[in-house]
C-alpha cells in the first residue's frame, strides 16, 4: 500500500523487548503497522510511520511500550504557543470519516 | 489513592485507581442507577421492552432529517444540537446474543455505523463523547477507559446481553485500554474495523480483520471533502490581508489612487488568493505528490510555482528594478502563505506525529513569518519607488 509518510526519525515510540509477551495486542490497535510479530515478541517495522497516537502504549497490558502521544497538528501547536484556551483542542478529523470536521478550521 | 476501602462507588467522576482499588467491593456496582435515553429524540424510531424498561430502537434508514442534519453539521452549523443521548439503543430487534457497538455520542458517528448495518440486529451502547466524533474524543480521553466502564454499569448493559463482548473502532484505541475494561467489568474489548463499512464483513467472518481494515489510509476523496472546510478558514482572514493591500497599493503607487490600484492592487489581491488556493486547495489535492515531507515544504513548493506563473501573465518587466523587486516581494510573500496554511493541513491528515509536526515547525514558522514580512516590506518598497 503506497501508504503517506511524514518525517523520518521523529516518532518517539519505543519498545522493551524484555517486557513484551508477544499478545499481539498492539498489531490489533495500531492503524499504521508499525509492527511486526517475530516469534515470541514484536519487533518495530516501521517506526517512521508511527503517527503518536497512543493506542498501542494504552493498550499494552504489559507496558512494553511508550510513546509521547499527541495530535500532530500545527494549528493546535501555535494555539498552545500562543497560550490561547484550547492548545489541546484540535480535534482535526476522524479518518475514518473525514466529512466529520468538528469546527471549521482546525482550533478556530 | 490510599483511602481505606470503602464501599462508597464514586460515580463520578471516577478515577481508573479508584475503580481498580475498590474492585472488590465495586465490582458488582448496583447502586450506579440505570440511564436509558430518551424515547424522544428524533431519529428514534421505536422502542422494545427490556428487563429495564422500554429502549429506543433504530433503524438502519436514514431520513431526510438525519441527513440535512449531517449537512449542516459538516458546514459547521447547529453542531452543538447534534448530539445523541448517551446509552444502549436496539438497532432493529436484538436479543440477549447479539453483538454490542460501541461508539460515541456524535450523531454522526452513530448514523455511519447504524447505515453501514443493513438488516442486521445490534445493541448500541453510546458513550457520553460531549459530541465529538470517537478519534477525538479518544485523544482527549472521553471516549476512554473510564467512561466505557462507567457507561457499561449505567447502561444497564450486563442485564440485556448475556456475553461479555463489546466491540469498539479501532479508532477508539487511543482512549480505551482493552485489559482495564476487562478488569473492571469483565467486558472483554474486541477493537473493530476502522471504517463502519467493514463492520458486516468483520462480523459475518467471526470477528476478523484483514491488514486493509486495519490501516488508516488518507485517498483522494478523503482529502477532497476537506477543501472547502479548509478553504473557509482562510477566507475570512484573506478578505483583511487583501484589503490591506488594496488600500496600500491605492496610497503607496506612482500615480492617482484608483490608477495605482488598476495597476497593483488588483494583482496583488489576485496573487493573495491564488496563495490561498495552493496551500488550501491544491495542497490537499496533490499532497502524495508534492516534492518534501513536510507540510510547509510542500507548500512552499506549491507557492513559488504559483508565483512564477503569476509573474508569467502579470508579464513583469526585469529590466527595470521596480520589476525586479516586484518579482522578489511576490517570491517571498506567496510561497509564505501556501506554506502556512499546508503546515496547518497536518491536523487533518491521517499520518501526522506531534513530535514530526513540532520539527517541522521549528524551522518552517520562523521562515514563513520571515519570508512573509520581508515580502511585504520589499513589496511597499517596490510601490514607492514605482
Ligand atoms: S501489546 Fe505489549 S505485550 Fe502485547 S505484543 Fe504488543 S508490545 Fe508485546
Ligand atoms: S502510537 Fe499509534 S501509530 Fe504509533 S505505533 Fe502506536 S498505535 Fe501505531
Amino acid at each position: 500500500m503506497n501508504n503517506l509518510v511524514y518525517l523520518k526519525d521523529v516518532a518517539t515510540l519505543t519498545l522493551d523487548k524484555n517486557k513484551c509477551t508477544g499478545c499481539g495486542m498492539c498489531l490489533d490497535v495500531c492503524p499504521h503497522q508499525v509492527f511486526k510479530m517475530n516469534s515470541s515478541h514484536v519487533v518495530i517495522q516501521n517506526r517512521d510511520a508511527c503517527m503518536e497516537c497512543g493506542a498501542c502504549s494504552r493498550n499494552c497490558p504489559f507496558g512494553a511500550v511508550s510513546v509521547n502521544s499527541g495530535v500532530g497538528c500545527a494549528a493546535a501547536v501555535i494555539n498552545s504557543l500562543l497560550g490561547r484556551q484550547g492548545g489541546e483542542c484540535c480535534c482535526s478529523i476522524d479518518p475514518a470519516d473525514p466529512a466529520q470536521k468538528n469546527k471549521v478550521g482546525c482550533c478556530s | 489513592m490510599n483511602k481505606k476501602k470503602s464501599c462508597s462507588c464514586p460515580e463520578s467522576p471516577i478515577t481508573l485507581q479508584v475503580i481498580q482499588q475498590e474492585s472488590n467491593c465495586c465490582s458488582a456496582v448496583k447502586d450506579i442507577p440505570v440511564i436509558i435515553p430518551r424515547l424522544d429524540q428524533p431519529f428514534v424510531t421505536g422502542s422494545i421492552q427490556t428487563s429495564i424498561g422500554n429502549l429506543p430502537q433504530v433503524s438502519p434508514q436514514l431520513t431526510s432529517q438525519d441527513h440535512w442534519g449531517a449537512v449542516k453539521a459538516r458546514w459547521g452549523k447547529g453542531r452543538m444540537d447534534y448530539m445523541v443521548d448517551p446509552g444502549l439503543y436496539a438497532l432493529g430487534n436484538p436479543g440477549n446474543n447479539s453483538p454490542v457497538l460501541v461508539t460515541a455520542n456524535y450523531k454522526m458517528s452513530f448514523d455511519y455505523l447504524r447505515r453501514e448495518l443493513p438488516g442486521r440486529t445490534a445493541w448500541i451502547l453510546v458513550l457520553d463523547t460531549k459530541g465529538i466524533n470517537v478519534w477525538c474524543a479518544a485523544g482527549k480521553g472521553t471516549f476512554g477507559t473510564v467512561e466505557l466502564i462507567k457507561r457499561i454499569e449505567s447502561s444497564g448493559l450486563k442485564k440485556i446481553v448475556s456475553h461479555k463482548n463489546l466491540i469498539l473502532p479501532q479508532l477508539g484505541a487511543p482512549g480505551v485500554a482493552a485489559h482495564q475494561v476487562k478488569q473492571a467489568s469483565g467486558f472483554k474489548v474486541h477493537y473493530g474495523p476502522i471504517r463502519a463499512k467493514d463492520l458486516p464483513a468483520y462480523l459475518d467472518s467471526g470477528m476478523k480483520t484483514t491488514p486493509a481494515m486495519r490501516e488508516i489510509t488518507f485517498p483522494l476523496k478523503d482529502r477532497v471533502v476537506l477543501i472547502p472546510i479548509e478553504f473557509l478558514a482562510a477566507v475570512k482572514p484573506y478578505f483583511i490581508v487583501a484589503a490591506v493591500f488594496f488600500l496600500l497599493s491605492g496610497i503607496g503607487g506612482p500615480a492617482g489612487f484608483w490608477t495605482n490600484i488598476l495597476n497593483y492592487g488588483l494583482f496583488a489581491v489576485f496573487a493573495l488568493f491564488c496563495a490561498i488556493l495552493g496551500g488550501a486547495v491544491l495542497n490537499p489535492l496533490l499532497l502524495p505528490y508534492l516534492p518534501g515531507r513536510a507540510f510547509a515544504a510542500k507548500g512552499f513548493f506549491l507557492g513559488f510555482l504559483i508565483t512564477l506563473i503569476l509573474l508569467y501573465v502579470r508579464s513583469v518587466n526585469l529590466q527595470t528594478w521596480t520589476g525586479r523587486i516586484e518579482t522578489l516581494a511576490w517570491l517571498l510573500i506567496v510561497p509564505a502563505i501556501s506554506a502556512y496554511l499546508a503546515m496547518n493541513f497536518t491536523g487533518c491528515s491521517t499520518y501526522t506525529s506531534l513530535s514530526g509536526v513540532k520539527k517541522e515547525m521549528r524551522w518552517a514558522l520562523p521562515a514563513e513569518i520571515a519570508a512573509g514580512a520581508c515580502g511585504l516590506a520589499i513589496w511597499i518598497t517596490s510601490l514607492i519607488i514605482a
